[in-house]
């Protein structure tokens, strides 16, 4: 059986050929392409630390197969950043103090950016944790991601402000 | 996870022919089903991906004002549909109170209804399990059960179905459309899940190779949008299976419900419709006596399955309380916890 997929990853398209259906997302990301910045933690969808976003919406890599994907966008946290500018939930998480061991945080962030995209949460803090529940940390820097996503929602939505003005 | 042959067909007619080898088994989002597969519960010889049939993404209006839901439909897009949030609100809540914004934007409609049940022995290839593997026994009973079924169970499964979605869906007389190898055909949502009896690997009324296109919700239901709610139980405060949930929607007129619908969930193997509750409140005041008579009745034949017992209690209160807060009126806008029976008022805090 021949298993073919195109997919864009981070802007660049890939054709892969695959020798086995049973790939993920998340492993043809980490074992395929070396993108090895959404992690496997749990492998079940219930962790969250395997993140991305696939057409613009944050899902879990761990249960998406690859095959599935064919012609879709992907970006990762490795096509976050321009260069050496952080993306802003990149900044924020750093200036909030929004992971401590680190292993959650690609998720963490790609959830967020994600969450800032889909706009239900406004800046309601409540609405914040309810939508990033999806990822876990056990570190418990909990406090320090909701400021982060908090603070990138209220300076986008000053941008927007000042952009209608 | 076992190898497969992976088939992405092109049309509803493909896929129904495909789906004809023993073996198969349609993916969708595979939020379920690529879980099961992982820990060896499922082993489809045969996948046959829908996600790329054309058309079954779409929500359309009817012309008499209900709704068809495509199978495809991804849970987070049709709980944040303005004209459908507004129309059917505890629908929406049920969606968004269940699993996470990851999964929600990738599980399907039909994906919802035909998820497995959370069973721990159904899940753990070591423990017996009828639902699982028949004739096996069923390790849950005098096991871990305190989450376990109290309506509808049999002493050879005592699982619960765990969906949300479906119990404002079964409430409100959703009907599923499926096609198959012996043409198209309506099933009530109602009639969709089975109860275990003796044959508790029998999870669904579908027939082999049937495949759901759409739910679709009549106009008749539409009657409720002012005074509807979900309410549901959680271990924790987001991202949890309900231990008990209620779907509730009353139809007022001046000071008296005209019409009333409940349904449960986490308590049966299927979405459970509460119509005796609902016809005692027909024509009454919306009393907390009226509310809780009905939640007795609603629980009437409930019985505990092991570790239990707490749940029927449990249920009575979500039906009471979700009652009152239908009455109350839906608010305005989704409550930052949707379903939370700890947030009635937009803002409350559950983490300080």
């Amino acid at each position: 059986m021949s298993l073919s997929v195109s997919v864009t990853i981070n802007g660049a398209p890939h054709a892969i050929e695959l020798d086995d259906p049973r790939v993920t997302l998340l492993d043809l990301l980490r074992e395929r392409l070396e993108l090895t910045g959404a992690k496997k933690g749990c492998d079940r969808g219930q962790c969250g630390a395997c993140t991305v976003l696939v057409g613009g919406r944050r899902v879990n890599s761990c249960l998406t197969l690859a095959l599935s994907l064919d012609g879709s966008e992907v970006i990762t946290i490795e096509g976050l950043a321009s260069g050496d500018a952080l993306h802003p939930v990149q900044a924020a998480f750093i200036e909030h103090d929004g992971f401590q061991c680190g292993f959650c945080t690609p998720g963490q962030i790609m959830s967020a950016v994600g969450l800032i995209a889909e706009g239900h949460a406004g800046d309601d803090p409540e609405r914040i944790r309810e939508l990033m529940s999806g990822n876990l940390c056990r570190c418990g820097a909990y406090k320090g991601i909701t400021e982060a996503v908090l603070e990138v929602q209220r300076a986008q939505q000053t941008g927007n402000r000042k952009d209608a003005a | 996870m076992n190898r497969f042959d992976y088939i992405q067909p092109k049309s509803v007619n493909e896929a129904i022919a495909a789906a004809s080898a023993p073996g198969s088994t349609y993916l969708a989002a595979g939020t379920n089903l690529l879980d099961l597969m992982k820990i060896g519960v499922s082993t489809p010889a045969r996948i046959i991906d829908i996600t790329r049939l054309p058309g079954l993404d779409e929500i359309n209006w009817l012309p008499d004002g209900g709704v068809r839901i495509g199978a495809l439909v991804r849970n987070s897009d049709l709980a944040y549909d303005v004209r459908f949030s507004r129309t059917f609100p505890s629908v929406a809540e049920a969606l968004l109170s269940g699993a996470s914004a990851q999964l929600r934007n990738a599980a399907t409609v039909s994906g919802n209804l035909m998820q497995r049940t959370r069973c721990a022995y159904f899940q753990d290839l070591a423990s017996a399990c009828n639902r699982r593997k028949p004739g096996s026994g069923c390790d849950a009973r005098g096991g871990e059960n305190r989450l376990h079924a109290v309506l509808g169970w049999s002493e050879h499964c005592i699982a619960t179905h765990p969906s949300d979605f479906c119990v404002p869906l079964v409430a409100l007389d959703a009907v599923v459309e499926v096609e198959g190898p012996h043409g198209a055909r309506d099933i009530a949502l109602e009639a969709l899940h089975a109860l275990p009896g003796a044959t508790p690997e029998r999870e669904t009324t579908l027939q082999p190779g049937e495949l759901i296109l759409a739910v679709r919700l009549p106009a008749q239901a539409t009657v409720y949008a002012g005074h509807t709610r979900y309410l549901k139980l959680r271990e924790r405060t987001s991202y949890a299976f309900g231990v008990v949930s209620a779907a509730a929607a009353l139809e007022m007129s001046g000071g008296t419900i005209r019409t009333a619908r409940i349904a449960l969930g986490g308590i049966a193997a299927k979405p459970w419709r509460a119509r005796a509750a609902e016809a005692m409140l027909e024509n009454v005041k919306p009393t907390p006596e009226a509310f809780a008579k009905a939640a007795e009745l609603a629980l009437v034949d409930a019985r505990p399955s092991g570790d239990n017992a707490f749940k029927i209690a449990l249920a009575r209160n979500i039906v009471v309380r979700t009652l009152t807060l239908a009455h109350d009126g839906t608010p305005k806008d989704m409550p930052a916890l949707p379903a939370s029976p700890f947030a009635a008022t937009p803002g409350t805090s559950h983490a300080g």
